[in-house]
């Protein structure tokens, strides 16, 4: 069993990485060149990673399931990247950066980590507009900041409403480049399918090509995985399509932890759900918020004739709306953190106020804003997302006020990492949305971006050399050793397996059979009884799965229906986890709300004196897992109930 | 709705391709066009038959990754939208909708409606970035860029990699694509170092790759799913030019 140490060094918090940087191990560039390094996942933590790793000079290879790295779903990041920069002038700093995210997070992630990607933040910024990042500008050609959620500051830096597509294209110019001076390796269209070990260590991955399905071996001295979030265990989610956690599945069974799988994060703005042939659930960015206000309606019967289709929102007196989030919460107003947004928004819809055919759904209204700074600011700031929703619901925002509920967003649970980013796997290492390191029990908007290029590009560069400076001595192991052989035959099996069962139900139908259970039983309001009835159903389902899931074709070939079964499969088992871990948190922090726990106004109660830890997940044998703690300790900051009023 | 499908099906790079005509009735009028072609493969697959294969992910328009040729357009028959938020609206109960891959021969058919672009990566990898290592960089603000410059930049850069402007195209032509990159780097102070060779090394590839030339038709611009503006075209000509008169 491996042990909990969290590597934090020295120090003062502000002191640690400098600490680090100072004291650890390098690799000499004529060492470098005979290290090999996997990484898999080529968004924003992955792209960044195999960039930086071929600029020093090792030798990368580097995985992804799409037709090209340019498609990972970092590019679907709409507002922005925060950073300390404080050009506005209104009070930022490193600190302050440390400290919203901290509390964002409900005091529930580890302050070295966060202290540290409040550190590299501005070095962001620089090197994505060095790359050429077309950052919003002010008409003095510098770069222009705005607000996002939990902060009183104006920090954030936008390319217009795809500040994570053009992150990620940074990213992946970067990564191109590197490609072409032959020091990474691309393999496209290829799914990690399981981790090779070799005497304890991760030592590389077996790959299935998507286009032949055959299995492939590959070697690193490190592996890492940047695969991304497990938000899809949800089946209707904001995630892409083929996002999954196999990965970091897989890594969990040779003895990767998983921390705080309960940690799921449920974005206030999302066009709503409308019917079952749905497949996902888009986002309407959180920046949005800095000029829309969110709304019901005050009477009861006013909401009840919005559904039947009597009343029009913009018939509705000012008088009679209930502007919920300003009266809640007047410091922060249409600002407070998503959590705190989604779960106000799910109060007034229960409680009979919601809106539109479903009454699933409260307004997001610019009616103020457009009469206030007029409709051309208005579609300067958000002219795309205006555009994206009026296609998909066939209604102008501009005249009329959007409908908008919460929905699976982003998962702040992953791989359990140290202060290195490296697993309880020696030389496996975990980065972006797939570890679990910063957010705590919430992430903040506008800091997934930062924290995946945190990651990439000025955290593992260091960390990982830390490690390989061990190893260059170790030679680059044969793939036709028994090592890999035998993870691949255990890869073949499960396939095989898979395709023997020959049932009578489709993928999808399991997987948003297991949606329903997780939406219902471990969504937004969680219980007891409701958290042990929905693992029951899991099991259920589970059981159900292996005995009459049908994927028609062959392996060997493209097989879209196996690719998918394949990640159902891991999904049924994380589902069941991430119940656990709710269940076991008798407590509401952050994106976790136990209803059992709550104050009488309905927010979040806290128990520091029993949960301030990590929940560390061990995996003993199918539905069955063993927890650790890492408890957490806050030097720098005092732990307080979070208030946004 | 009820809608009758005339979809392209061919097993692999080699074989031969056929369309095969599918009948499916009870489409919601709100479903997008992705989620019509799911319904689809729900029904051949319960009918142990091989449910269609094409390329999608993201689902909002953003990933650039979905490439369907509907009813003779790339992206289907609605403007200025890739086919994952082409909805079902946009056609008639009775419609007849014929559903191709993308046709170039830079882009050779995978299996059914799923193309292989990776010429596109190949493209950028020949120049289509600015040349600066992690930590090498400066203070962000010490680069002033006029707003101006910065928004026709954004306009640019806003280019997905779908591949529908090759698509359209008459000759196969990937110049909205590579002029979109050579455009967002020629109009930024840190692009102007490389700009010349980026440019040279960039149409170089795209002419080896056997993508055609230009004729000014437009169809690129008029089917790009993010109105990419031809005037990048424009921008990377006189780029090209000024670049081959000083390099030679």
């Amino acid at each position: 069993m491996a042990e909990l140490n969290s590597k934090i060094p020295k120090g003062p918090v502000a002191q640690k990485w400098s600490n680090y940087k100072a004291h650890q191990n390098l690799v000499n560039p004529s060492n470098k060149r005979k290290l090999d390094i996997i990484v898999v996942g080529t968004g924003l933590a992955g792209a960044s990673a195999a960039a930086s790793f071929g600029e020093l000079g090792f030798n990368v290879k580097i995985f992804c399931y799409q037709d090209s790295p340019r498609r990972a779903h970092s590019i679907a990041a709409q507002g922005g990247i925060n950073a300390a920069k404080n050009y506005p002038n209104d009070g930022d700093s490193v600190y302050r950066l440390f400290y919203d995210t901290l509390k964002g997070g409900d005091y529930r992630a580890r302050e070295a980590n966060v202290h540290r990607l409040a550190e590299v933040s501005n070095a962001i910024i620089d090197q994505c507009v060095a790359q050429g990042v077309p950052f919003a500008r002010e008409y003095g050609g510098s770069l222009e900041n705005r607000s996002f959620g939990g902060a009183q500051v104006s920090r954030t830096f936008f390319a217009r409403g795809q500040t994570g597509q053009q992150l990620l294209l940074g990213a992946y110019s970067a990564l191109s480049r590197q490609i072409k001076l032959g020091m990474v390796k691309m393999y496209n269209r290829h799914e990690m399918m399981d981790l090779v070990m070799v005497d304890g260590k991760a030592r590389g991955i077996i790959a299935r090509n998507l286009i032949t399905g055959k299995l492939e071996r590959y070697f690193g001295h490190a592996v890492i995985l940047a695969t991304g979030g497990y938000g899809n265990v949800f089946y209707l989610s904001t995630n892409a399509m083929g996002s999954n956690t196999s990965a970091i599945w897989q890594a969990m069974k040779h003895g990767a932890y998983f921390a705080n799988p309960c940690f799921t994060q449920i974005h206030p703005t999302c066009i709503p759900v409308h019917g079952d042939y749905q497949s996902k659930l888009t986002l309407m960015s959180e920046s949005l918020r800095n000029d829309g206000r969110i709304w019901v309606p005050k009477k009861k019967e006013d909401a009840e004739k919005n559904r039947q289709g009597q009343l029009k929102a913009n018939d509705i007196p000012e008088e009679d709306r209930d502007y919920f989030l300003e009266r809640r919460y007047p410091a922060f107003g249409n600002l407070v953190p998503r959590d705190v947004a989604s779960r106000a928004a799910k109060e007034r819809c229960d409680a009979g106020f919601g809106v539109g055919p479903t009454g699933l759904a409260v307004f997001l209204d610019f009616k103020e804003s457009i009469g206030r700074l007029g409709k051309h600011v208005i579609e300067e700031r958000y002219g795309n997302l205006f555009q994206m929703y009026e296609k998909i619901v066939d209604e102008n925002p501009y005249e009329n006020p959007m409908m908008i509920y919460p929905a699976v967003h982003y998962t702040m649970g992953g791989l359990w990492v140290d202060y290195e980013l490296q697993s309880t796997i020696t030389g496996l290492f975990v980065a972006g949305e797939a570890n679990f390191s910063d957010h705590g029990a919430n992430r903040l908007g506008a800091s997934a971006l930062m924290q995946g290029l945190a990651d990439g590009y000025f955290v593992l560069p260091y960390t990982v050399q830390n490690y390989l400076s061990a190893e260059i001595k170790t030679p680059r192991i044969p793939v036709d050793s028994k090592a890999f052989a035998d993870a691949e035959k255990k890869v073949q099996d499960r396939l095989e397996k898979l395709m023997a069962i020959q049932g009578t139900n489709t993928v999808d139908h399991f997987h948003k059979e297991l949606g329903k259970i997780m939406w219902e039983h471990v969504g937004m309001g969680r219980t007891k009884e409701g958290l042990t009835k929905g693992i029951a159903l899991i099991r259920d389902l589970r059981k159900k799965f292996w005995s009459d899931v049908r994927i028609p074709g062959k392996i060997e070939e493209l097989n879209v229906e196996l690719e998918k079964a394949n990640r159902v499969a891991d999904f049924l088992e994380l589902g069941e986890l991430l119940a656990l871990d709710a269940l076991e948190r008798n407590e509401s922090c952050g994106g976790h709300f136990r209803e059992e726990y709550q104050t009488p106004e309905g927010e979040c109660l806290r128990d520091d004196q029993d949960y301030k830890y990590v929940a560390a997940w061990e995996y003993v044998k199918e539905g069955e897992f063993r927890l650790h703690k890492e408890p957490l300790v806050y030097e720098e900051t005092e732990v307080k109930a979070r208030n946004y009023k | 709705m009820n809608l009758t499908l005339k979809i392209w099906r061919q097993k692999d790079a080699k074989s031969k391709g056929k369309f095969v005509i599918y009948k499916l009735d009870n489409i919601s009028p709100n479903c997008s066009f992705l989620e019509m072609l799911d319904i689809l493969n729900e029904s051949l697959i319960r009918k142990n038959e091989e449910p269609v294969v094409f390329d999608h992910d993201c689902r909002e328009g953003i990933c650039g990754m979905c490439s369907l040729y509907i009813n003779g357009r790339p992206h289907g028959p609605d403007d200025a939208v890739t086919a994952c938020q082409l909805h079902m609206r946009k056609f008639k109960d009775g419609d007849t909708i014929t559903v191709e891959p993308w046709r170039a021969k830079p882009f050779p058919v995978i299996k059914d409606l799923m193309v292989d672009r990776t010429a596109f990566d190949r493209i950028i990898q020949e120049g289509g970035y600015i040349s600066v290592n992690t930590g090498g960089a400066m203070e962000a603000n010490h680069i002033l860029i006029p707003k101006p410059a910065a928004e026709l930049s954004m306009d640019a850069a806003a280019c997905i990699g779908c591949g529908a402007c090759v698509a359209a195209c008459k000759n196969a032509s990937a110049m909205l694509f590579v002029s979109a990159k050579v455009s967002q780097f020629a109009l930024l102070p840190q692009g102007r170092p490389e700009a010349k060779e980026r440019v040279m090394k960039m149409v170089k590839m795209m002419d080896d790759l056997g993508f055609g030339n230009c004729t000014n038709t437009y169809a690129c611009e008029a089917e790009c799913p993010k109105s990419i503006s031809r005037s990048n075209i424009a921008r990377m000509n006189l780029e090209f030019i000024c670049a081959k008169a000083s390099w030679e």
